[in-house]
């Protein structure tokens, strides 16, 4: 699954070496920023669940979803940067929607995990991590809407690119948008295998050592322990 | 006629604090009317047993049934029955001791909040200070005050944690009658003192590491088990 | 329902008027703010855009101030715990926080703006009140439903005031977005112009969400 989609994810390059490297920036910046956007919906979407179901299964997918969108949101911010610099020659420009949006939604999200570790019981840090998953997956479309009304729309929009450019544009951008996707969801199961790994670990470590006795598990963590 | 069901109802009950059992496994029936005595050390889990039976902590393991209704999922609905005297007088300090039983008794649905409000403070002798400031009042006083709080709503079962601290003999005469065996509410009291806790007890339960190490009808226990809790 | 609201906040209005912590701050650090910017700026008078980027972004981070205290008597003295304690249906604490944070701002504004518009401000305030009344109130509403909630989330953080302007500042942009682009036509220098409907609905839209967000999400904060 893994290599598949890495294959995908560069697929692109071939059919695109002529169109110059502002153009590779685009299939991966784009992308990029739409498979974060959704994931940080599905996060608040995944701590809806948590809150209704009261499984730490959904805090965990939360967690990992808003988790990878985070980096992903990075990635956005420093593709974004670089391509206005060679479009514009600035390293920033506000006229962005989606760059302010991005560096609005990270500096948001930048607490989720601070939020996390300051909270001790494994069980409030969840439900509070839920709570706030929700409040920022429904503030990100918001945020969205709000600063494109207050911008001047200079960023190419994936969706005139496609209308106005080749076939094989919109082609390459479907697939990189699929490639980054398959990346994301990969990635997600990836981590959740992990955690999950390890808490099955820990809990076969509690009821050997006899079940009451205290585990350290070497400080509190930000990320959730099933 | 067949025996009324019990006030608490616990089967295996337990509450953990991250990786650690806060309790562990406590199973026990306390008919209505009756005192619940619970002894152990500190960090034994007796004040979480008491939060827990408040409907402040959500158990994590076990049935807990509390007036008939199950936790937490009924909750709700015994909230106003019961009587919570915990660590902390739960008073504004800015606020009079008058203004704070105003505020709880507004919160409960008291009918008649004035005159029950003054009709507790002078069962608890703090007329002459009701409209003080709290934080200008004595420990004992606020100790009072709290006492008050609690029986404020009329509540059918008393959740005591170390009830009679701070509180000098005539203070403690003076509340007995409300928190007391003298009530005749159904009591879960938790306390420290081996022989003084005895007194008025039904049944003994005594936790430590958060595990259940006695259980039994008061007239069996005697003050140097209780004392063993503790070595 | 309101019953629980009317005693939660009559007890609110008691403690503020008997210990009067968070709204003279307020008051208080607007001013200061307004004589930081005109240093800072290094102008004597502003209008239209300008000015409504300094009377919005002051009144922001006052209300910060305000945020950081809102819960902050429940914390320490055990309110929770009392209210928690008590059968009501729990969202009436969100209900009364975020009505006695609303009043809070209204209140420093009655001084905040005038002192504004004595301060700092070019054009007089005269012809735009009224539109600027309404752009206060809706940019009110949704500082009070979001600031409440960031309140209940951070109380329980051991970097509590630190928190707070993290949680809340980003979460607060389409506010400040919305009500300064509404109040700049209002500030300009040539004579108040009309109010722009569309950054109204914004802010609106915006109050609306988080209401109802808030009001569902409130209950699993509070619960142990």
């Amino acid at each position: 699954m893994l290599t598949t989609a890495f294959a995908l994810v560069f697929f692109y390059a071939p059919t695109d070496a002529d169109q110059g490297i502002i153009q590779k920036i685009f299939y991966v910046h784009v992308p990029m920023a739409i498979v974060a956007l959704c994931g940080f919906v599905a996060g608040g979407i995944f701590g809806i669940m948590h809150l209704r179901t009261r499984d730490q299964r959904w805090d965990m997918r939360s967690y990992v979803t808003i988790h990878l969108s985070i980096i992903l949101a990075v990635g956005v911010l420093v593709t974004g940067s670089i391509w206005a610099r060679i479009s514009w020659g600035h390293w920033w420009v506000w006229n962005e929607p989606m760059l302010v949006v991005f560096l609005i939604v990270f500096l948001l999200y930048a607490t989720y995990q601070p939020l996390r570790f300051s909270i001790e019981d494994r069980e409030k840090q969840a439900r509070y991590a839920s709570v706030f998953a929700i409040t920022a997956g429904a503030f990100v479309p918001l945020c969205f809407g709000a600063v494109r009304m207050a911008q001047n729309l200079t960023h190419p929009q994936a969706g005139t690119m496609t209308t106005h450019g080749p076939g094989s544009v919109t082609l390459t951008f479907l697939c990189s948008l699929t490639g980054m996707t398959l990346l994301f969801v990969t990635l997600c199961k990836y981590e959740m295998a992990s955690k999950n790994a390890t808490s099955k670990l820990r809990s076969l470590r509690r009821r050997l050592a006899g079940e009451d006795d205290f585990i350290p598990t070497g400080g509190r963590s930000a990320a959730p322990q099933i | 006629m067949p025996a009324p069901d019990p006030a608490v109802s616990l089967r295996g009950a337990g509450r953990r604090y991250g990786e650690r059992a806060a309790l562990r496994d406590v199973t026990l029936d306390l008919p209505p009317g009756q005192t619940l005595v619970v002894f152990g050390p500190n960090g034994a889990g007796k004040t979480t047993l008491l939060r827990m039976l408040a409907t402040l902590l959500r158990p994590h393991a076990g049935e807990v049934r509390v007036l008939g209704r199950s936790l937490p999922d009924d909750g709700y609905s015994v909230r106003g029955r019961i009587g919570f005297l915990g660590h902390e007088a739960l008073l504004y300090r800015e606020l009079s001791g008058r203004e704070n039983l105003r505020f709880h008794a507004r919160l409960h649905a008291v009918a008649d909040p004035a005159a029950r409000v003054q009709a507790v403070l002078e069962a608890v002798g703090m007329d002459a200070r009701a409209d003080d400031p709290v934080a200008e009042l004595s420990r004992g006083m606020l100790q009072r005050l709290a006492v008050a709080r609690a029986v404020l709503h009329e509540p059918e079962l008393l959740l005591l944690d170390e009830p009679l601290a701070n509180l000098d003999p005539a203070a403690i005469a003076q509340v007995a009658p409300l928190i007391g065996t003298g009530s005749g509410l159904t009591r879960v009291i938790t306390s420290h003192d081996p022989v003084g806790g005895l007194v008025g007890a039904d049944l003994v339960l005594g936790l430590k590491g958060a595990r259940t190490q006695l259980l039994a009808p008061a007239s069996e226990v005697g003050s140097e088990q209780i004392t063993a809790l503790y070595a | 329902m309101r019953r629980t609201v009317a005693a939660l906040l009559a007890k609110e209005l008691a403690l503020e008027l008997r210990t009067g912590e968070s709204v003279p701050a307020m008051v208080l650090f607007s001013i200061t703010t307004y004589v930081i910017f005109h240093f800072g700026l290094n102008r004597n008078v502003i209008d239209g855009d300008l000015a409504a980027g300094v009377l919005w972004v002051t009144l922001l981070f006052a209300a910060i101030l305000g945020i950081n205290r809102l819960f902050v008597a429940e914390y320490e003295q055990g309110g929770f715990d009392g209210f928690l304690l008590a059968p009501v249906d729990r969202t009436a604490l969100f209900v009364a926080k975020a009505i006695t944070l609303f009043c809070f701002l209204c209140i420093v504004e009655v001084v905040a703006v005038p002192a504004f518009g004595i301060l700092l401000l070019g054009p007089s305030l005269g012809q735009a009140l009224p539109a600027l009344l309404v752009v206060l109130l809706a940019a009110n509403a949704g500082i009070a439903v979001v600031g409440t909630l960031v309140a209940a989330m951070a109380i329980q953080t051991r970097a509590r005031d630190l928190m707070v302007p993290l949680l809340v500042l980003p979460l607060l942009v389409p506010v400040v977005l919305g009500a300064s682009h509404a109040t700049s036509p209002l500030l300009g220098q040539g004579g108040a112009g009309a109010l722009p409907g569309d950054w109204m609905a914004l802010l609106a839209l915006y109050d609306l969400l988080f209401a109802l967000i808030a009001y569902a999400v409130f209950d699993f904060l509070l619960e142990d």
